[in-house]
């Protein structure tokens, strides 16, 4: 527990030290710059016209479906990263198991692929 | 009192001077890379390139830099504030952090844990975070769709990144970075797994949304993407992270592939230099081919770049994946 500690606690400085670093800075620059902000400066930008509505509005289902298939193939990498490095202690049993798997994710693939989930126009 | 010091100031102080060691030059680095950058790109578009502050031009970065420092910082009234000054500070964190496990040489390294990939693609992972975020808070048209198309290419290209690290991890036989550099003494990887070598190197250039698949920035059309309403300071911090992360992407890609601290032949004239010149010399080299593609390419359509990541790269990487682990079994050369 000790050398855990010890391995991991130079990164969480870094990430205090980067953390209070970007703060001061932008600190810093909001106090020694004149602020004069006015409502045409603080508006939306678009080219030259006032924003018509809000522009959180509905987008390509599309995006949805990249992020559901991101899920899937992540989550395979993470399970893929212990397997590769323990692949020697699990020996053909192990590979086979993970080869199975691969094959039935693959299948869920090529029908993503088949029905058009992959297609962009 | 003096096991106090012994025990926990000292090292504290040593770490926070490691990490400055680290921080710092990146930093600068990425000043000097944007000059490296404009030098390049001018001279390959047969002009001169930034050439009046300082000796031709090196200070030019600098320069920039104290003018956006004192611009005023813009929140536009539509805008979740927390938000929008949260994702540039988020971008940069994670861009600085990620270098805390890159090693330097067999000892220069912050922190020498043993899932240092894992770490690296945790972090790489994260970054879209900063991207979707100041999308949504700028609440702009532009932001909006730039942040969509970015988040949607990020994770898209991860995910053939993770199965090429996979690749790697099934040769060297271990996440820690300095034992992956370790086993490539004999022979780099680049060699044995070229295709490999490639889809990272490309995927890189997706994932940092460099040139060709700068579509979330697209000047021409969605005039600088998710970041289109940022200004002064919070604007600096997306260029630093996303030049620190191409950096990043480039040190990843010199650790996995090139061999990382190694001299290229382990002989004397070669070994004579020391590691670290080794790994920045391969950096340099690397980020002047991001900086050649981005003056050689015509950008990608989005329907092209979607069809690369999950068509092309994605089946490829899965299928060296298991022909890699295939043969790796069947001729017992897993590493101990």
């Amino acid at each position: 527990m000790e050398d855990l500690l010890r391995e991991y606690l130079p990164i969480l400085i870094f990430i205090g030290l980067t953390l209070g670093f970007a703060i001061l800075f932008i600190a810093g620059s909001y106090f020694s710059a004149e602020q004069r902000p006015d409502t045409e400066k603080l508006s939306t930008y678009e080219c030259g016209f006032a924003p018509f509505e809000d522009s959180r509005s509905q987008f390509d289902v599309r995006f949805y479906l990249v992020a559901i298939l991101f899920i899937i193939f992540d989550l395979e990498v993470a399970f893929l990263f212990p397997w590769a490095i323990a692949l020697r202690d699990i020996g053909l049993f192990g590979f086979w198991s993970m080869i199975i798997f691969l094959a039935i994710l693959t299948i869920g693939f090529a029908y993503e692929w088949k029905k058009g989930a992959l297609e962009w126009e | 009192m003096a096991s106090l010091w012994q025990g926990y100031a000292l090292p504290g102080i040593i770490i926070l001077l490691q990490i400055l060691a680290v921080m710092l030059p990146v930093m600068i680095s990425v000043a000097f890379l944007v000059y490296f950058e404009r030098k390049t790109l001018a001279a390959m578009t047969l002009r001169r390139g930034p050439n009046v502050v300082g000796p031709f031009g090196v200070l030019q970065s600098f320069a920039d830099f104290i003018k956006v420092f004192f611009k005023e910082t813009i929140i536009p009234t539509g805008a979740n504030k927390v938000v929008f000054l949260a994702a540039p500070i988020l971008t940069f964190v994670l861009a600085m952090i990620a270098w805390a496990v890159i090693p330097f040489s067999e000892k220069l390294v912050v922190a020498d844990i043993n899932v240092g990939v894992l770490y690296l693609f945790a972090i790489s992972s994260l970054g879209v975070y900063g991207v979707v975020m100041a999308g949504w808070a700028s609440n702009s048209r532009y932001a909006f769709l730039g942040a969509l198309r970015s988040a949607a290419q990020m994770v898209s290209y991860e995910v053939s990144i993770g199965f090429v690290i996979v690749t790697v991890l099934l040769v060297a036989g271990s996440m820690n970075l300095n034992d992956i550099v370790e086993a490539q003494r004999t022979i780099w990887f680049a060699i044995p797994l070229l295709p490999m070598f490639v889809i990272f190197f490309i995927s890189a250039l997706a994932e940092t949304n460099r040139h060709p698949f700068d579509l979330p920035e697209a000047e021409s059309e969605l005039v600088a993407g998710f970041q289109v309403e940022y200004s002064a300071v919070p604007f600096v911090l997306f260029f630093l992270g996303e030049y620190a992360n191409m950096m990043l992407m480039s040190a990843l890609t010199v650790i996995l592939f090139l061999g990382g601290w190694l001299p290229p032949f382990d002989v004397a004239p070669f070994t004579w230099l020391p590691a670290p010149f080794w790994l920045i010399g391969k950096i340099i080299v690397l980020l002047f081919v991001f900086i050649w593609v981005r003056a050689t390419f015509p950008r990608y359509r989005y329907d092209q770049l979607m069809r690369l990541g999950w068509k092309v790269f994605l089946p490829a990487s899965l299928l060296w994946v298991v022909l890699t682990a295939g043969v790796l079994v069947t001729f017992d050369w897993l590493p101990a």
